[in-house]
């Protein structure tokens, strides 16, 4: 049983962003890069299915620039057994990400996909759902833990009100929520390791995907910034200020 | 040109997401439906019909959608498409889990969490949580779209459509519903609340927290919790703001005992009046605060409640 987690180069979740001046989007140069973080926890997550004997091979994928090859590395370090790099430079949109991914799933035939839930760059939460509709396979999304129950899926997902259990039949595309594990640091020896493990490289050609553009970006602005207001000495001048602003009482 | 806004409810009531989603869904510009799907949902449907600015209210009232499974409610949605030319749902996690899979489906980008709606193709949404705004314009002929609720205002009630109902779409069998686990609480919902207080990792333990329900009790307020209380255990995940929890934007966002995280002020920081207390003068949370009391939490917050016990709360 295979299993195949695509995975997102983005920029560093402790990076404090910086939107560029002539407001065409977010400044990328010299920026830290790392895995998504909800990508790291779907590696994690595979890799540990693995070691439970539950599945095979973990193929890791990333659609992107050539220094993606960075980001699969790192996931062969976690634990896959092997990587593809889809090389683009285009900007790929999430229904353009989840075709390419189709494409490769038809080829590969794994049992699961495993994502992260979102990108923290776009934050757009839906590669994943989209993936599964153009497969037909059902989707666990926001899971906060995944069990095999036969030849099905028993998935735990995080909902507004708690939390939720699903039954799905496999194959079945899985979606990560925060809870799931706690993603490994990779060893020295395995980092190691990982050089020698094969990355396959592609373009979305050669999945016969051509990719269209179906949003166009106009422009990326700065948030209205919200300014300080004051120090209170006591809680007897809060409560008084709260009382003034009309929000209590 | 009409809009199909998918209603929020669970069953018995409908969440005022839908009503804030109406709003947005107006300012696409055309006529607005609404679809409310579910098992026994008569009542939804009656409050849905009397949203301002609801031309129609569609029933899809089936056993099959008792609960609300993404592959079902998106072959229904897919299937009333072709009458529409944007569908639209609240960002709920309903609304996240079924829509995308609505647009793959009718091979189209989706529109994540708009905050804002600039023309009918054009539209504003928060990425990089929040810390910059994209305005993106759709070349799609339909649009699919999610609507930060938190952004909009609930639109009105004195509407008066015409409801109709619709047969069951296909169920595609793929997924069955097991079991849910859903946090009981007599305090509204947290990104319904008008007052919300929530502790942070300064709360120090789980128990500790119970000294934040006695000023909810007082105030009608939500209690919610930051990340860092949640990874401590220190209350359940659905008590999460921040962006990987719940947006809320509530008139009063009391913040006690939290630092104030990126990720958990992209979470609150539309709150309309905020107030930090922290011991900690340094603390980020001091720079998004209308009003900020440096002060240890475990004397402040008792010292709140009597002062609002004073005011006879």
């Amino acid at each position: 049983m295979k299993v195949i987690v695509p995975i997102k180069r983005v920029v560093d979740y402790n990076v404090k962003i910086r939107v560029k001046s002539d407001q065409t989007g977010v400044d990328l140069a010299n920026v830290k890069m790392s895995m998504n973080p909800f990508d790291e926890i779907a590696i994690e997550e595979a890799v540990r299915l693995k070691e439970a004997g539950k599945i095979t091979e973990v193929i890791a994928v990333s659609i992107g620039a050539a220094q993606a090859t960075e980001t699969i590395r790192t996931a062969l370090a976690m634990g896959a057994d092997r990587g593809i790099l889809v090389k683009t430079d285009e900007m790929v949109e999430p229904i353009n990400v989840a075709k390419i991914l189709k494409a490769i799933i038809d080829a590969e035939k794994p049992d699961l996909a495993i994502l992260g839930k979102q990108a923290i760059d776009d934050d757009c939460n839906q590669t994943g759902q989209m993936l599964a509709a153009l497969l037909g396979w059902p989707q666990g999304t926001f899971a906060s833990k995944v069990e095999f129950d036969g030849d099905k899926l028993l998935l735990t997902r995080e909902i507004d009100g708690g939390l939720q259990t699903l039954k799905l039949n496999m194959p079945a595309v899985i979606t990560t929520d925060l809870r799931l594990n706690e993603p490994r640091y990779a060893s020295l020896p395995n980092i190691m390791k990982a050089k020698k493990k094969p990355i396959d490289e592609k373009t979305p050609e050669d999945y016969g995907v051509t990719i269209k553009t179906h949003l166009e970006v106009l422009k990326v602005t700065e948030p209205p910034v919200r300014s300080a207001g004051i120090k209170v000495e006591s809680v007897e001048q809060l409560v008084a200020k709260l009382k003034e602003a009309g929000v209590i009482g | 040109m009409t809009t199909l806004v998918i209603a929020e409810h669970n069953t018995v009531k409908l969440n005022d997401a839908t009503a804030k989603t109406v709003t947005a869904a107006t300012k696409i510009g055309a006529d607005v439906h609404v679809l409310v799907v579910g098992s026994g949902v008569d009542a939804v449907a009656e409050a849905a019909s009397k949203i301002d600015g609801v031309a129609k209210v569609i029933v899809a009232d089936d056993a099959i959608y008792a609960h609300p499974l993404a592959e079902n409610l998106a072959a229904l949605v897919v299937g009333m498409a072709g009458s529409y030319d944007a569908i639209v749902s609240p960002a709920t996690t309903i609304g996240k889990n079924f829509m995308p899979r609505v647009a793959a489906l009718l091979d189209v980008a989706q529109i994540s969490e708009i905050q804002g709606v600039v023309s009918a193709d054009t539209f504003e949404r928060p990425i990089y949580a929040g810390n910059a705004v994209q305005t993106v314009k759709s070349k799609d002929a339909k649009k699919v779209i999610t609507v930060r609720t938190t952004a909009f205002a609930a639109a009105g009630q004195g509407g008066s459509a015409a409801i109709e109902k619709v047969a069951a779409g296909d169920q595609p069998g793929l997924s069955e519903w097991v079991s849910e686990n859903l946090t009981k609480s007599d305090r509204p919902e947290l990104t319904s609340a008008k007052i919300i207080i929530s502790g942070g990792r300064g709360m120090q333990s789980g128990d500790n927290f119970h000294m934040l329900d006695s000023i909810a009790d007082k105030l009608g307020a939500a209690v919610g919790a930051s990340r860092a209380a949640v990874d401590a255990g220190f209350v359940p995940n659905d008590y999460q703001v921040g962006q990987t929890g719940k947006v809320v934007a509530p008139e009063l966002y009391i913040a006690v005992g939290i630092s104030g995280a990126i990720q958990h002020l992209a979470g609150m920081k539309d709150s309309k009046v905020i107030v930090a207390i922290n011991k900690d003068e340094e603390a980020p949370i001091f720079q998004v605060a209308d009003f900020g009391l440096v002060a240890d939490l475990f004397t402040a917050v008792p010292e709140l409640d009597a002062e609002l016990g004073k005011l006879g709360l």
